[in-house]
C-alpha cells in the first residue's frame, strides 16, 4: 500500500475524516446555533471532495490489487453523490432544527453513506461491491427512523431494514454463485473467466448468481416487485432523508449495477434483456398508477420515485452506449428534482403538521409566488416537460430505446410519461388555480434552504438548456468503463 | 464596440427583468425610470455603434456578433448572432430613438393607470423582441423578434382586457397575423428545404443571399412571394390590414410606437433586407408595388369619413405603409426605408398629439365633438401641425423629400399606375389629415362646458418628447435630400453597400426637368387637398353634409370601410366558427373526450386496485420480492439452459 493509493482514496478519506469528527463535535453541540454549524461543516467536507476529485480527472487508476477503480465513471458518479450531498444538506439545516433531530449523528451518518455510495460506484470486486452496498444501507436504516416520537419514522426504519436484510441475502448469495462458479472475485477476472471459456462449458450457477444479484439491485432501485417498501419507508423518514436516499441510493445501486453487468456479464446481455424489459415496464406502468391515487405529495413523489427507476431501467435494457450514458445523466437530473421538490415539501413542514397532502399547496401560488414556481419547474422536469432537465434525460433514454429497435419499449415508457403528467401536474394546478380551505400558515425560509432551492432549480433548468456538456462528460464516462 | 452590438438589445431586456420581476414593490416614478433609461443606454450605444460604423470604409460596413450556437439539429445550424450594417442600424437608430421618446411621454400618459408596471414591461419586452428582429443575423432569430413583436402587440392592444372592444382587438391583431407568419415560415421551409439539396444548412442572410443564384426563378417567386403574405400581416396591407384601425383600442403610446413607429415598418424592413431574393423575382416585386399603392390608395379613402381621431391616423398608417411597399416593390429600397424613418417620426408624433388630445377630453376621441383645440393646447397642435406638414409633403418637410423619392421612383422606373394611385393618395392625405386638423383644432369649441373647462395642455414630460419628434419630423428629410434639389443624397449612397442587388444604378440618369415636373404635381395635388378640406370644412360647413347626401352610395361604402370586415366575418370567421363548434361537440366531446375520459377512469381504477396490494405488512412485501425473485431465478435458469 503506497501513497498513490491511498490518493486514490482521498475522497473517502475526507469524508471518513470529517463524518468522524463531526460525531465528536456534535456530543457537544446541543442548541441551534451547534446544530446549524455541523450543518456547515458537513458542507464544508463537501466541498473538499469535490475539489479533490479534479485530482482524478484524466485517469484511470486502479487501487488496492482490483479492489476499487478511480476512472472517469466513478468520477462522475461522485460528482453526482457531491451534488446530493450539498443539496441535502443545505436543506437539512432549518428541517433538524424544526423536527429536532440530533444533528451530530445525522450529519455523520449522511457522510458516512456516502462512502458506501462512492464505492459501490467505483469497486471492481464482489466483495467490495457487498461491503460498500452495507456501508451505504446500513447509515440509512438508522437515518429512516430519525423522528423517534414519529411512528411513521420508526415504523419506515424497522421495514426497510427487515426487507434490507432479506435483500442483501439473495445479493450476497448470488455474488458467492459467481465466485463459485468462476473462482475470482475481481470484476476483471470473472470477466476473463467467462470470456475464456465456451457458454455451454459455463456453470449454470452463474445465470443463478445473476438472478439473485438482480433480485437486490431491484430492491435498492425499487424495482417492481421489489419496490412494495418504497412508498412506506419514503412516506415515514424525515423528509431530508427520503430526498437523501431516494436519489443517492438509487444513483449508488445504478452506478454499481451498469459496471458490473455491462464489463463482468455483458456476454449474458441477450439472457437479461427479456426479464429486464418485463421488470422495467411493470416497474414504470405500477408507479405511475399508483402514484395518480395519492393524495399526499410525499407519497406520490416515492411512487414518482418507482416510475423514474423504470424510465432508467427503460436505458439499461436499451443497453446501447447512448442508453447507458443516458442512464448517468437522467440520475443527475433527477437528483436536482427531486431533491428540490423535496426540499420544498421541507420548508412547509412544521412541527406537529407536516403539510404534506395535496389540499396543503392549494393557492400556494398566490401567497408564495416564487416557491410555487419552483416548485412548478420541478413537476414539469419530472414530468418530462421542456425546457427541463427531466425532458432532455427522458427524451435520452427513450431515443436509445428506439435506436435498439425497442420500439414498444419506448412506446410504452412515452405512454408512462403521459401518465404521470396528471398527477404531476395536479399539484401544480393546486397551487394556482384552487382556493386554500384553511388559511396557508407562514413559512420559513432560511438562507441555507434557499440556496438549496435556488442551486436546484438552477440545475433542472441549466440540464434542460444546455445539456450538451454533461452529455459529453455521460458519454466519456460510459466509455471509461469498459 | 462592434463586438458589442448585443448590448443594444441587451439594455431593453434588463429593463423587462427588473421590472417584471421586482416591480411590484417600486414606486411608479422608478419604473418609469428604469424603463426609459433601459431604452435611452440601448439608444445611445446604437448612436455609438453608428459613428464607429461610419469610420469605416463603406464596402466594410458589415459587422457579425456571435454570442453562442442556438439549434443545431443534424448539419442545420442557427446562431444567436447580431448583424450590423448601414440597413440595420438606421433601423436600429430609428427604434431606439423613438421608442425612447414615447418612453419618456409614456411615464405622464400611463400615469394614473392602475397598469402602470404592466404597461412598461410589456413596452420594454416589445423593444427588445424589436432589436431582436432588426439586428437578428439569420431569418429563424428574425422570427423570433417577429413573433415576440407580435406577442407585445397582442398584449398591449388588449391592455385594458376588462373593456370587451380591447380585448376582441387584440384577438383579431393575433389572429390575422397568425395568417401572415403562416406565410413567413412557409418561405423560410422553401428555403431550408431548397438550399438543403445543394448541402447548405443555414438561414444566415449572407448565406442565403450568397446562395441565392441557386434558387431558380420559380422557386425565388414562391419565396419572396410567401415572405410577403407575413409583410401584409404585420405591416396592415391588403388583404390583412384589418386589425390595425381596431388595434387602436390599446393605450395612445402603443399606438404610436407598435401601430405606427416601429413594428408595423417590419414587413417593409424584412423586403428591405431580403433585396437580393426580391431583386432576382420580378413578379414578386411587381406585386409589392401593386398592394403597395392599392392600399395606400385604398385606406387614404377610409380615412376621408371617419369620425375618429385615432382612426383617421390608423387608416393613415396603413396607407403611409403602402407608400413605402410602393417604394421598395419598384426596386428603391432606401427610398423605402427613408420613408419608413420619417414616417415613424411624424407618425409617432401625430399619435403622441391624438394622446394629449384624449387626455384633455376626457377619452373622447370623435372630433365633431371637438373643435378650437388649438387655443387650449398650444404646444400640441403646433408639435402637431409640423408632423401634419410633414405627411402631406410640404416642401422643406421631411415628409416631403421621402414620399416624393418614392412617386418619383416608381415614375421613373416606369410604374406609371402605381405613380398615379401614390400621387392621387397623396392628394387625398392632404385632405383627410387637413379635415381632422381643422375639424378638431380649428372652428368653435363644440364639447360640453364641463369638458371645456377641463381642457388643459398635457404636462411637461409629455410634450417634450413631442417638441423633439417634431423637429425630426422637419429636419430628418435633410439627410436625403435628392441631387436635383442640390442635395447629394447621402441616405441611399448610405445604404449602397447593402442594396447592391437593386437595380437603381442600371437606370439612365434621369431629366431634371422631368424630376421636377413630378415633384411639382405631388406639392399641387398636396395644396389642392388642403385647398378642399378648407373649403369645406372651415369655408362652407354645409358643402361636405351635402356632398355626403348627394353621393349616399359613395359615403355609406367608404363610412363602413367597404363593409370588409362585414365580409371577411361572413366568408372566413363564421365558417370557421361553425366547422369549429362541429370539431367541438361532436367530434371532440363525442368521440375524443369520450374516450380520454375512459382511460381515465381506467388508470385510475388500476391505480386503485394496484394500491390494495400495498398492505402496509412487511410479510406481504416479502412475500412479493420472494415471488418476484422466484419468477426471475426461473426466468435466468431457463436461460441457462440454451
Amino acid at each position: 500500500m503506497n501513497l498513490n493509493q491511498i490518493m486514490t482514496l482521498l475522497p473517502l478519506i475526507i469524508l471518513a475524516s470529517f463524518a468522524m469528527g463531526i460525531l465528536l463535535i456534535g456530543a457537544f453541540a446541543k442548541n441551534a446555533k451547534g446544530t446549524s454549524t455541523i450543518g456547515y461543516i458537513a458542507l464544508a467536507s463537501m466541498v473538499f471532495v469535490f475539489l479533490s476529485l479534479f485530482l482524478f480527472v484524466g485517469k484511470g487508476k486502479m487501487a488496492f490489487g482490483s479492489m476499487m477503480r478511480m476512472d472517469v465513471y466513478s468520477i462522475f458518479f461522485n460528482l453526482v453523490f457531491v451534488v446530493i450531498g450539498v443539496l441535502t444538506i443545505l436543506a437539512s439545516i432549518s428541517y433538524v432544527k424544526i423536527t429536532g433531530i440530533h444533528s451530530g449523528e445525522y450529519y455523520a451518518l449522511i457522510l458516512f453513506s456516502m462512502i458506501g455510495m462512492m464505492l459501490m460506484a467505483s469497486s471492481t470486486n464482489l466483495v467490495m461491491l457487498f461491503i460498500s452496498l452495507e456501508m451505504m444501507s446500513i447509515p440509512i436504516y438508522i437515518m429512516a427512523g430519525f423522528l423517534r416520537n414519529d411512528d411513521r419514522s420508526i415504523e419506515a426504519s424497522m421495514k426497510y431494514f427487515l426487507l434490507g436484510a432479506f435483500a442483501s441475502g439473495f445479493f450476497l448469495y448470488g455474488l458467492t454463485l459467481i465466485y463459485i462458479s468462476t473462482g475470482a472475485t475481481s470484476y476483471q477476472a470473472i470477466a476473463n473467466f467467462i470470456a475464456g471459456t465456451q457458454r455451454w462449458n459455463l456453470s449454470k450457477l452463474i445465470w443463478v448468481g445473476i438472478a439473485f444479484i438482480t433480485i437486490g439491485f431491484g430492491f435498492k432501485v425499487a424495482a417492481f416487485p421489489f419496490h412494495a417498501w418504497t412508498p412506506d419507508v419514503y412516506e415515514g423518514a424525515p423528509t431530508s432523508v427520503t430526498a437523501y436516499m431516494a436519489t443517492g441510493v438509487k444513483a449508488a445501486a445504478f452506478a454499481a449495477l451498469v459496471r458490473i453487468f455491462f464489463s463482468v456479464f455483458s456476454p449474458f446481455q441477450h439472457d437479461w434483456t427479456s426479464i429486464m424489459w418485463l421488470i422495467a415496464v411493470l416497474t414504470m406502468t405500477v408507479g405511475n398508477f399508483t402514484a395518480l391515487v395519492q393524495k399526499n405529495v410525499k407519497r406520490m413523489l416515492a411512487y414518482s420515485s418507482i416510475a423514474h427507476a423504470g424510465y432508467l431501467l427503460v436505458a439499461f435494457v436499451a443497453g446501447n452506449a447512448m442508453g447507458r450514458s443516458s442512464i448517468l445523466f437522467y440520475l443527475l437530473a433527477y437528483a436536482f428534482m427531486n431533491i428540490g421538490a423535496f426540499t420544498i415539501l421541507m420548508v412547509m413542514a412544521k412541527k406537529n403538521d407536516y403539510h404534506e397532502d395535496l389540499d396543503s399547496f392549494a393557492g400556494l401560488g398566490f401567497k408564495y409566488p416564487l416557491t410555487a414556481l419552483a416548485m412548478s419547474v420541478f413537476m414539469f422536469s419530472m414530468a418530462g416537460i421542456p425546457p427541463t432537465a427531466g425532458f432532455i434525460g427522458k427524451f435520452y433514454i427513450f431515443s436509445a430505446a428506439v435506436k435498439s429497435h425497442d420500439y414498444w419499449l419506448a412506446v410504452i415508457g412515452v405512454l408512462n410519461s403521459a401518465v404521470s403528467v396528471y398527477y404531476y401536474l395536479r399539484v401544480v394546478v393546486y397551487m394556482y388555480f384552487k382556493e386554500p380551505e384553511e388559511e396557508i400558515p407562514t413559512y420559513r425560509f432560511s438562507a441555507p434552504t434557499v440556496f438549496s432551492i435556488v442551486l436546484a432549480v438552477w440545475g433542472v433548468l441549466q440540464l434542460g438548456i444546455l445539456p450538451g456538456d454533461i452529455l459529453n462528460i455521460a458519454r466519456h464516462s460510459i466509455m471509461a468503463l469498459m | 464596440m462592434m463586438s458589442h452590438i448585443w448590448l443594444i438589445p441587451f439594455f431593453p431586456m434588463v429593463g423587462f427583468l427588473i421590472n417584471g420581476l421586482l416591480g411590484v414593490r417600486f414606486k411608479r416614478s422608478w419604473i418609469h425610470v428604469i424603463a426609459a433609461s433601459a431604452i435611452g443606454l440601448s439608444f445611445l450605444t446604437t448612436i455609438i455603434l453608428f459613428v464607429d460604423l461610419m469610420k469605416v470604409a463603406p464596402e466594410a460596413r458589415h459587422f457579425e456578433d456571435v454570442l453562442f450556437n442556438w439549434i443545431v439539429a443534424g448539419k442545420f445550424k442557427a446562431q444567436v448572432a447580431f448583424l450590423i450594417d448601414p440597413l440595420s442600424i438606421v433601423m436600429a437608430l430609428v427604434v431606439t430613438g423613438v421608442s425612447f421618446m414615447i418612453h419618456i411621454y409614456s411615464g405622464g400618459y400611463m400615469e394614473d393607470d392602475p397598469g402602470f408596471r404592466r404597461f412598461f414591461v410589456y413596452l420594454n419586452l416589445f423593444v427588445f423582441s424589436m432589436l431582436i428582429l432588426i439586428l437578428a443575423n439569420n431569418f429563424l432569430l428574425m422570427f423570433v423578434g417577429w413573433e415576440g413583436v407580435g406577442l407585445c402587440s397582442y398584449l398591449l392592444i388588449g391592455f385594458w382586457f376588462e373593456k370587451d372592444s380591447a380585448a376582441n382587438a387584440g384577438k383579431k391583431a393575433f389572429v390575422v397575423n397568425r395568417i401572415g407568419d403562416f406565410g413567413f415560415v412557409l418561405g423560410l421551409f422553401l428555403i431550408v428545404a431548397t438550399l438543403s439539396q445543394h448541402g447548405i444548412w443555414s438561414l444566415d442572410f449572407d448565406v442565403v443571399f450568397k446562395n441565392a443564384p441557386l434558387f431558380s426563378t420559380t422557386t425565388v417567386t414562391a419565396i419572396t412571394l410567401l415572405l410577403f403574405v407575413g409583410a401584409t400581416g404585420k405591416s396592415a396591407q391588403i388583404p390583412l390590414y384589418v386589425w390595425l384601425p381596431d388595434a387602436m383600442e390599446g393605450p395612445t403610446p402603443v399606438s404610436s410606437l407598435i401601430h405606427a413607429a416601429t413594428m408595423v415598418t417590419a414587413g417593409v424592413y424584412m423586403i428591405a433586407r431580403c433585396n437580393v431574393l426580391y431583386s432576382m423575382a420580378p413578379v414578386s416585386l411587381e406585386v409589392v408595388a401593386v398592394i403597395g399603392a392599392l392600399t395606400a390608395f385604398y385606406a387614404a379613402t377610409m380615412a376621408l369619413v371617419n369620425n375618429d381621431f385615432k382612426r383617421i391616423l390608423a387608416y393613415s398608417t396603413v396607407s403611409q405603409l403602402g407608400y413605402m411597399f410602393m417604394g421598395v416593390g419598384v426596386g428603391a429600397y432606401s427610398a423605402g426605408i427613408f420613408h419608413l424613418m420619417t414616417h415613424a417620426f411624424f407618425k409617432g408624433l401625430l399619435f403622441l398629439a391624438s394622446g394629449c388630445v384624449m387626455h384633455a377630453m376626457a377619452g373622447e376621441l370623435d372630433i365633431r365633438k371637438m373643435g378650437g383645440l388649438k387655443k387650449f393646447m398650444p404646444v400640441t397642435f403646433w408639435t402637431y401641425m409640423m408632423a401634419t406638414l410633414a405627411i402631406c409633403g410640404i416642401p422643406g418637410f421631411s415628409g416631403f423629400f421621402s414620399k416624393d423619392e418614392i412617386l418619383w421612383q416608381s415614375f421613373h422606373r416606369g410604374h406609371i399606375v402605381v405613380w398615379l394611385l401614390g400621387t392621387v393618395a397623396a392628394g387625398l392625405t392632404a385632405f383627410y389629415m387637413f379635415r381632422l386638423t381643422f375639424v378638431a383644432f380649428f372652428g368653435k369649441p363644440r364639447m360640453d362646458d364641463e369638458l371645456k373647462h377641463h381642457l388643459h395642455e398635457a404636462p411637461k414630460v409629455m410634450t417634450y418628447p413631442m417638441i423633439v419628434l417634431a423637429i425630426a419630423s422637419v429636419v430628418g428629410g435633410y439627410i436625403g435630400v435628392p441631387e436635383v434639389l442640390g442635395g447629394s443624397n447621402r441616405f441611399e449612397k448610405f445604404f449602397e453597400p447593402v442594396f447592391t442587388g437593386g437595380a437603381a444604378h442600371a437606370l439612365a440618369h434621369a431629366s431634371a426637368s422631368v424630376e421636377f415636373l413630378m415633384m411639382g404635381i405631388s406639392v399641387a395635388v398636396a395644396v389642392i387637398g388642403i385647398i378642399v378640406a378648407y373649403l369645406f370644412y372651415i369655408k362652407n360647413p354645409e358643402l361636405p353634409v351635402r356632398l355626403a347626401n348627394g353621393m349616399k352610395g359613395l359615403y355609406t361604402l367608404l363610412y363602413n370601410k367597404y363593409f370588409v370586415d362585414e365580409i371577411y366575418n361572413s366568408l372566413f370567421v363564421q365558417g370557421t366558427k361553425d366547422f369549429a363548434t362541429f370539431l367541438w361537440q361532436k367530434v371532440d366531446v363525442g368521440i375524443v373526450d369520450a374516450a380520454v375520459n375512459g382511460v381515465a377512469s381506467l388508470v385510475e381504477w388500476s391505480g386503485g386496485m394496484i394500491r390494495k396490494l400495498q398492505t402496509g405488512y412487511v410479510q406481504t412485501y416479502a412475500f412479493s420480492i420472494l415471488v418476484g425473485g422466484v419468477v426471475v431465478f426461473v426466468y435466468f435458469f431457463w436461460e441457462s439452459l440454451f
